[in-house]
């Protein structure tokens, strides 16, 4: 019976293991079509489910470049590139898809989402965890949580009706676009990063704050000097760790970012994301279109798989216990 | 000057707190009020199709409840291996994935399923959403048991040990129940996240209009209707959406503050 446990608790402690693998796996082999078909080339292109002639010269050159800043160390191959161009147009017309609107759109929705998140979500925790009294940061910290708890899809619901119309009435431009859709995935993130920034600075020694404030400093001045250079790792780590999450939400961007296969102009302009696209697409999509899409769940699922990893390994390892 | 940074500091710091909680007090007024206004008794009698929301209820709690079925055993037991029987570098290993796993996008997880459960079969079916919900859960659970485990003191565990008890007996009768209120926190919190998920139902479980308890067929879910009804053009959808919003919300809230109750009434 103690042998038996013991096996059944070591199998189910492997089947995250084979779960992660699994997933990586069956995306690889789903989105194979997408890879063999269009190559590293599939992360400059902007051309999304597109007929394309023998004829047409596109200006891919001018899109890698324009790539290189985004997505830089992705596509160091970039000679390889061009040659693969000139493979694809053998046949007389065909469909392109291309992942780089999707790619921009996700990465650019995020940055926005973070730019909005990080000052509010630090001023939160500095709140929680050195202004407010026990009482006031006990309850102001589970209304907080709670924000966390909405169903993303109703922060979609509540966005498109009743927040994307005053951010277009002050900003201009389409209501659904990159800035609402990047404005409400910050205000979903903020509880998140409020929180892991709160437990770091409350690693912060008591002792040296009190020094601090026994040679007079101001708050101000043992946020600055004694507890932010004390959990500025922690910090960090909190901060990556809340983008790796707003990289793969799907469900309020669905709502807000319009859908569009186009590059934003502005910050103003409908675009779409990569889980946008797959929540969008994937129910007409078939063959080398459901395809593309699973080799755009594989660069997402790497992507934050790789942010994940670098904020808890790199950053929030002395947090742990 | 020193102080006036300090307090212009200070103000910044307070009005984050009431940015936070100016966006919760915002998105639960405007639920309240939409979703009350559109919300009627009909609405928990009949199914979509007659404008209703009863097979949506039921549908979204039926798959909440057989993923944690699933999630919630697979998920403490591996926990329990982490914890008290792994040795050497490997339940590490599986703590960092898991806890990679919990922030792994959940569309991803949507299409991972799909290709193994919903492609083969020919169509969306609850099943494949049930698993999906249940891959979301796994990790949490894992999470949630670890480090409730290490709470229980070791000392209970060589009590139990010393009265001759086998090491699972010890596990299952003693340490399990020293933890078992934080536990239960975290199993109420997974919950009523997997709940509110609408992502990886996507194209697993889909939704459907009628009442159905057929887990081999497309499933009403709550939460997919929600996102299909937001974007019909009509006025009634959208209020019907709000309503289903509204009783969304407040499910998983309420599921979620019980959760928290629990361990404060602990302390």
């Amino acid at each position: 019976m103690e042998k038996l446990f013991q096996k059944i608790s070591f199998g189910s402690a492997t089947l995250v293991l084979i779960l992660l693998l699994g997933i990586f796996t069956t995306l690889f082999i789903s989105a194979k079509p997408a890879i063999d078909e269009f190559g590293f080339n599939f992360i400059s292109d902007k051309r999304w489910n597109q007929e394309v002639s023998l004829t047409q010269t596109d200006s891919t050159s001018q899109v890698a470049t324009t790539t290189q800043n985004v997505e830089d160390d992705e596509i160091a191959d970039e000679d390889d590139m061009i040659l693969d161009e000139d493979d694809e147009d053998e046949a007389d017309s065909k469909t392109v898809f291309g992942g780089l609107v999707p790619i921009v759109g996700t990465l650019l929705s995020t940055l926005i989402a973070l730019v909005f998140a990080m000052p509010v979500a630090m001023g939160i925790a500095v709140f929680l965890a050195e202004i407010a009294s026990k009482n006031i940061a006990k309850y102001v910290g589970m209304a907080i949580e709670l924000l966390a708890a909405i169903p993303s899809i109703i922060f979609g619901m509540w966005g498109l009706y009743y927040f994307a119309p005053i951010i277009s009435d002050t900003f201009g431009g389409y209501q659904v676009s990159l800035l609402t859709a990047g404005l409400v995935l910050g205000v979903m993130i903020l509880p998140f990063m409020a929180a892991v920034t709160r437990d770091s600075m409350n690693t912060t020694p008591d002792v040296l704050k009190e020094s601090a404030y026994a040679l007079g400093a101001t708050k101000f001045e043992v946020v600055k000097d004694v507890i932010f250079p004390y959990s500025r790792v922690g910090i960090i780590g909190s901060i990556i760790l809340a983008l790796g999450r707003a990289l793969g939400e799907t469900m309020a961007v669905a709502f807000l970012i319009g859908a569009v296969y186009s590059l934003p102009q502005t910050i103003t302009d409908p675009t779409i994301s990569i889980p946008v696209a797959m929540a969008v697409n994937f129910g007409e999509a078939s063959g080398l279109g459901e395809s593309s899409l699973f080799y755009l769940g594989l660069i997402l699922f790497i992507l934050s798989f790789a942010i994940i990893f670098i904020a808890k390994f790199y950053f929030l390892k002395r947090a742990k216990i | 000057m020193r102080l006036i940074i300090n307090k212009i500091f200070l103000a910044f710091s307070v009005i984050s707190a009431l940015i936070g909680l100016g966006f919760l007090a915002w998105i639960l007024v405007t639920l309240f009020i939409k979703g009350l206004s559109s919300l009627h008794l009909a609405l928990f009698l009949n199914d979509l199709v007659n404008g209703g929301l009863r097979n949506l209820i039921v549908g979204q709690l039926v798959l909440a409840f057989l993923a944690a079925l699933i999630g919630i055993p697979l998920g403490m037991v591996a926990g329990i291996y982490i914890r008290e029987y792994g040795r050497g570098k490997y339940p590490e290993l599986i703590r960092d994935l898991s806890d990679i796993m919990v922030s792994a996008p959940s569309i991803v997880i949507g299409a991972f399923v799909y290709s193994f459960a919903v492609a083969p079969f020919g169509g969306a079916n609850g099943f494949a959403g049930v698993i999906a919900l249940s891959i979301m859960m796994i990790p949490i659970i894992i999470n949630t048991t670890d480090s409730m485990l290490s709470l229980v003191p070791k000392e209970l565990r060589e009590a139990g040990m010393a009265l001759g008890a086998s090491k699972y007996r010890v596990i299952l009768d003693v340490v399990i129940k020293a933890a078992k209120v934080g536990i239960m926190t975290g199993i109420l919190l997974a919950f009523a996240r997997i709940a509110g998920e609408t992502a990886p139902l996507l194209f697993t479980s889909e939704t459907s209009n009628y009442f159905s308890l057929d887990l081999t067929d497309s499933f009403p879910s709550l939460t997919v209707s929600i996102y299909n009804l937001a974007n019909e053009p009509e006025k009634s959808s959208r209020d019907l959406a709000w309503a289903a919003s509204f009783i969304l919300t407040v499910m998983v809230l309420l599921i979620n503050l019980f959760g928290r109750y629990l361990t404060r009434n602990k302390k």
